[in-house]
């Protein structure tokens, strides 16, 4: 049997009704813990573990489609400390464009001069689009990551040759 | 027919929603996850569960061939598409059809027209609604000329858009290019549909939109919401009934909601929206989303109906259970969203693994969330993380209520906008209820994040 809302709700009023100040209740499909608030505003918190479906460790009745997903493949990493290039990193999780919209030419290319606030990619996160900047003047020398691929925060999109001073 | 088995091709805090009334009505629930979400909590819940696909939304929860297939392979009777994704993709709806399961939702030609934001528009004005003053175009480079006609500021939208993705605003000619090629691009990314068209912003407007429920021959309405509180279109906190309408301006929205609905023989659960300057009486057509919404709890809360429960009695054949008249709303319902972002860091969002996570529990309080301490919030997704709803007998007593929730709503892990629900809240613009969308920008002007 399953607890539902209303049930909580039922066992929070009888519980305030009570001189008890926290109720745990673990079953094999679930934790639940329901406590007095002893904020200024009183009331009732919940906190809830719901647990996977017994004996699967790989979840209950998983069954994968035929063909999904393939792995992205990693772009070529730079070689690290490449004399002198600096690296444009992902604040950000998410995807990484090259354009700012399909079939529209790429923000830079290799060779591309760029300066501190040029945009050079956009990432996609949560269905907003960020704009990454180079964040110094320079050439860029290597495009690490391919369109629409799906990048980790500090992840190297690019390398660029900073401009002499 | 008897539903008896629901693929929920959806994720998060609706998947649980829907599964809760699947639960109550004795019906299977299947879920179909993405590989980011075959551990998450609703797969835990779910009777059933089936991977879609890849962690990306275009492997997965927007592969039609995918979802349709997971219902084929587990004999689903029918597929819930929640909000979002595919919730309005008329391809989907007719997959369905073709495959012999029964689309939760409206039929895919009124998917289709609605979807269409401007046919939409045009569906409006031919039922006798007024709209505001807005047309297509069609590349950036193209929109100057009836951006100069309708004046600046002018809004962006997603043809193929709604739920305020893929709208922007802009204030000056100049920006307007680059304005129009990044909604395009949110547009593509969120909508597969590149399209935009212009329209007048109004600065002082309210956003209230009316619920609306059809079963193909009659259409009743189960009330308003307000959600005037947002962020570059993202609604934040949404309330039932709109406070300080004036009778005859409620009614009248009521009734043009109503009055669209029937004149598309609407099937199903749906939500007409207005732009309402409440001082002129005045209020314009926006948009109708066909589908279930975020802030239908406020609805439910209201109405004491399961708006889940009524979409699947609808899908089935089943007529309005309910004559208008004997639909009932009382009190006042409160919803915050609460989000993974960082309110300082210009709202970034924060995926990650959550720690620990409090709700509030308690009569009149209702949590509707999908994370718990050791669920991940993926990146891949939107950031809504938990909606915390209240209804009390009216609306100081709800917004007392709220401040009390949030107070015992702790989420460790990843930053959310809890601090700045909690801040509104005890605003005293808010409290005097009626705010129009300019609300916000300038409240976060206010706390120093403007």
């Amino acid at each position: 049997m399953n607890l539902t809302k209303e049930d909580v709700q039922e066992i929070v009023r009888l519980l305030d009704a009570s001189p008890f100040d926290e109720l745990r209740l673990e079953t094999d499909r679930f934790k639940l813990t329901l406590a007095r608030s002893t904020g200024q505003h009183g009331g009732w918190t919940q906190e809830t573990q719901t647990k996977p479906a017994r004996g699967a460790a790989s979840g209950p009745d998983i069954k994968s489609q035929r063909g999904s997903s393939e792995k992205e493949k990693a772009a070529a990493a730079g070689t690290e400390g490449d004399g002198g290039s600096a690296a444009v990193r992902t604040p950000l999780p998410g995807t990484f464009y090259a354009s700012a919209k399909p079939g529209a030419p790429p923000f830079v290319e290799l060779g591309s001069m760029v300066g501190e606030d040029t945009v050079i990619g956009v990432i996609e996160t949560m269905k907003l689009m960020n704009s990454v900047t180079a964040g110094l003047a320079g050439e860029v020398v290597e495009i690490c990551v391919a369109n629409a691929e799906p990048v980790k925060p500090g992840q190297v999109l690019m390398r660029l040759r900073p401009e002499e001073a | 027919m008897t539903i008896k088995r629901i693929l929920i091709a959806n994720r998060g805090e609706i998947a649980v929603r829907i599964m809760e009334t699947c639960r109550r009505l004795g019906i299977k629930s299947i879920l179909g996850a993405s590989e980011a979400d075959v551990d998450s909590v609703p797969a835990r819940l779910a009777d059933q569960v089936i991977c879609l696909g890849g962690a990306r939304a275009d492997q997965s929860y927007l592969n039609i061939e995918a979802v349709v297939g997971a219902a084929v392979e587990t004999g689903a009777d029918a597929i819930h598409p929640g909000y979002g994704f595919l919730a309005e993709n008329p391809a989907l709806a007719r997959a369905c059809g073709e495959a012999g399961i029964i689309f939760v939702g409206p039929t895919a030609g009124q998917l289709e027209s609605l979807g269409d934001k401007l046919r939409a528009r045009e569906l409006a004005e031919a039922a006798g609604l007024a709209v505001l003053p807005g047309g297509a175009i069609d590349e950036p480079g193209a929109g100057s000329e009836l951006a100069k006609k309708l004046g600046y500021p002018i809004l962006i939208k997603a043809v193929g858009g709604g739920g305020g993705r893929g709208m922007r605003l802009v204030r000056a000619p100049s920006d307007l290019d680059e304005a129009v090629a990044l909604a395009m691009a949110e547009a593509e990314a969120a909508f597969g549909d590149p399209r935009v068209y212009l329209e007048r912003f109004v600065d002082k407007g309210r956003h209230v939109e009316v619920q609306i429920l059809g079963d193909a021959r009659k259409v009743i309405h189960l009330g308003e919401r307000d959600c005037s509180v947002q962020r570059r279109y993202q609604k934040l906190v949404e309330e039932a009934p709109a406070p300080g309408l004036e009778e005859g301006l409620r009614k009248a929205i009521h009734e043009a909601a109503v009055g669209l609905g029937t004149a598309l023989n609407y099937q199903g659960l749906g939500t007409v929206e207005f732009l309402v300057e409440a001082d002129r009486k005045a209020f314009y057509f926006l948009e109708v989303n066909a589908r279930i919404q975020v802030e239908h709890p406020v609805t439910e809360m209201i109405s004491g109906l399961d708006l889940v429960e009524e979409q699947i009695a609808i899908a089935g054949g089943q007529p309005l259970r309910l004559n208008q008249d004997e639909v009932r709303l009382s009190g006042h319902a409160l919803e915050c969203r609460i989000t993974a972002e960082d309110v300082s860091q210009d709202f970034r969002p924060c995926p990650g693994l959550i720690e620990r996570a409090v709700f509030p529990a308690g009569p009149g309080i209702r949590v509707d969330s999908h994370i718990e301490a050791g669920i991940e919030v993926p990146p891949q997704y939107d950031s809504l993380i938990a909606k915390i709803i209240v209804h009390e007998a009216d609306r100081p007593a709800a917004l007392k209520a709220m401040q009390a929730a949030l107070a015992n709503c702790r989420i460790e892990g990843v930053e959310t906008n809890l601090g700045m629900q909690a801040a509104l809240m005890a605003d005293a613009g808010f409290a005097g209820g009626g705010v129009a969308t300019s609300y916000f920008t300038r409240f976060l002007g206010e706390m120093g994040h403007g």
